[in-house]
Order: structure tokens, then sequence, then C-alpha cells
């Protein structure tokens, strides 16, 4: 399993992405102007400020080279995985439903929260069971979920009740397109992957992810639960 | 010729800053003041008018979050934006 992990200018989370991803396969930093993916299997699109956010979040990063290589990716069926301005840029570039407003507190929101996993049949959660609990930091602006169309087979995870740090729509944390191979979310689960920053929960997602490697194409991960 | 975006929240959306800006106003002592909503201005110089609302749909606002309404700006008296 390769992962390929973007960088843009103002990502700020690709370095910790990169490790999460190197604990459960083959990952290597892939630059906003390239067009090739260099055969990653994955793609993860990591958390930061690309180009500053200006307009909104993840308005302009959706137009980078990158993007349009990881569209077509994704239109085959690839799994590629936006974490926090990742989500941002996914949503923008339509590829997941909905968009990312502003925190209902307005406020820089940065704490540990559960999330539950509400679909484990995705390439993103298959090493989890419907209903676990994750521990995983959140650490935003601009990250109150909203999305009048989305459906519950969409909905990956969802903040526990009481925890939603936003006022994200049904306390939505994580959701993905309808054919699951693309996935995004406001929590960092590339800084949960280790006990010793408090949990390694987050290891879960790129474990799903290595997991899901097509047949063949390599030795499988043993998983780590 | 100058082209003015405005660009406001959708009708529907929670917008805690125009809720914000509203509590703040009556604190300062202005009273009757209701339905603030902060959206963004937009100005720009284009060859054809007609195309902003396409700029809009695509970069300029987000129409699943945002309304945006195009008109042409006032020119300044140096025939540029005044900066």
């Amino acid at each position: 399993m390769k992962f390929g992990v973007i960088r843009f200018p103002g990502s700020c989370d690709e370095v910790d992405a990169l490790l999460a991803c190197r604990r459960f396969g083959d990952a290597e930093l892939l630059w906003h102007k390239d067009r090739d993916l260099r055969g990653a299997d994955a793609v993860v699109i990591p958390g930061g400020f690309s180009y500053g956010d200006y307009l909104r979040a993840g308005a302009i990063a959706r137009f980078s080279p990158v993007m349009e290589t990881v569209t077509r990716f994704a239109a085959d069926g690839g799994p590629v995985l936006g974490i926090c301005n990742g989500f941002q840029v996914l949503c923008e570039a339509g590829l997941l439903p909905g968009a990312l407003l502003p925190n209902r507190s307005l406020r820089f929101v940065c704490r540990q929260v559960d999330v539950v996993v509400e679909n484990a049949d995705t390439p993103f959660t298959r090493a989890c069971e419907e209903g676990d609990r994750l521990s995983v930091p959140v650490k935003h602006t601009t990250g109150r979920y909203h999305s009048p169309g989305v459906s519950e087979e969409e909905v990956v995870l969802r903040y526990a009740p009481g925890q939603n740090p936003n006022g994200s729509q049904d306390d939505i944390a994580g959701v993905c397109n309808a054919e699951r191979n693309v996935m995004g979310l406001m929590p960092h689960p590339e800084h949960a992957v280790d006990p010793l920053t408090g949990s390694a929960d987050g290891g879960r997602l790129f474990q799903s992810l290595a997991l899901a490697q097509p047949a063949g194409a390599g030795p499988a991960v043993a998983p780590v639960r | 010729m100058r082209a003015r975006v405005l660009i406001r929240p959708k009708e529907g959306i929670l917008d805690p800053q125009g809720q914000a800006v509203e509590q703040a106003l009556p604190a300062l002592g202005f009273s009757g003041v209701r339905n603030v909503h902060v959206g963004r201005l937009i100005e720009l110089e284009v060859d054809d008018l007609s195309q902003v609302p396409q700029m809009c749909e695509r970069l300029l606002a987000n129409p699943l979050i945002e309304d945006y309404e195009v008109m042409e700006a006032p020119r300044h008296a140096d025939g540029g934006a005044k900066r």
C-alpha cells in the first residue's frame, strides 16, 4: 500500500499525515503542482491553510494542478481522504457533499473529542465496527458542516453526544461520497496514532485504507487492534 | 468595466457573525437593529460583465451556502480602483 500525501502552500499537517501513513504502508509527499500521483494507491489531503484560506477555506486549492489528477483518481474509484482543510478542499471540489462554515462559536476550537463510527463499510473505516468510539483531536475555526442533501449512508462519523465542537448539522464529523471512495472529516486522525499523545485511535482510518488495498497489489498489513 | 459582487450567507443558514454584530450594536446604544448579516464585497475590473455570474458560481461564491449579487461599480475619478 502506498499513500500519497499532498502538500499545498500553507499545508501544515502533511508531515504528521505522512508519518501516520508510514505506520501502515509506504508514503510519499506530493506537491500541489504535481500532475502525477507517483503510483499512490490512496491519496491523503492533509490539514492546514492551503493558499492561505483566501476567499474561502479550500476554494483556491481545488483548482491546483494536483487536484485535476486527484479528481480523475477518485472518479476511477481510488480512495481519497481529506482531513480538516483537506475536507474543505474536497467539498469545494464537489467530490463530497456539503460545505464547511465558520464554527458556531466563531472561535478556534482545539480539543480532544470522541467520534462514533456510523458506517464501517467504507475503505476508511473497515478496521472499525459501527458504534466504535474514537478519541481524536479537532483544531479548526471553519468546521461547521452543512449539507442540505447529505444522505444517512454518506455519514461516516458523528461527534459523540454532547461533544459537537462547532455546530455541525446532525453532529456530523465525517462524510463520504455515494461511491464511498472519498471521505472527509474535520477531526485529525493523523495526530492520534501513538498512545504517547493520548490516543492511537486515529490510526484505525489509515489501517483501514491499508486493509482496503486491492487484492494482488502486495502483502496485506497485519491488523494492529 | 468595474464589477461589484456582493456575497451574503444564504437565508436560513446560521450566521453567527451577523448575530454577534446584532448583539453588539445595542450594547453601544443603537436600538432597532434587526437581521444583521455579514458577507463580503469583491470588486474586479472585467471586459465582460456578463461573465461575472459564472465566476461567482465557480469560484467567488459557494452557491451551496452563499447568495451573490453582481452589479456594475462606479469608477473612481482616476479610472482605477482606489487603494
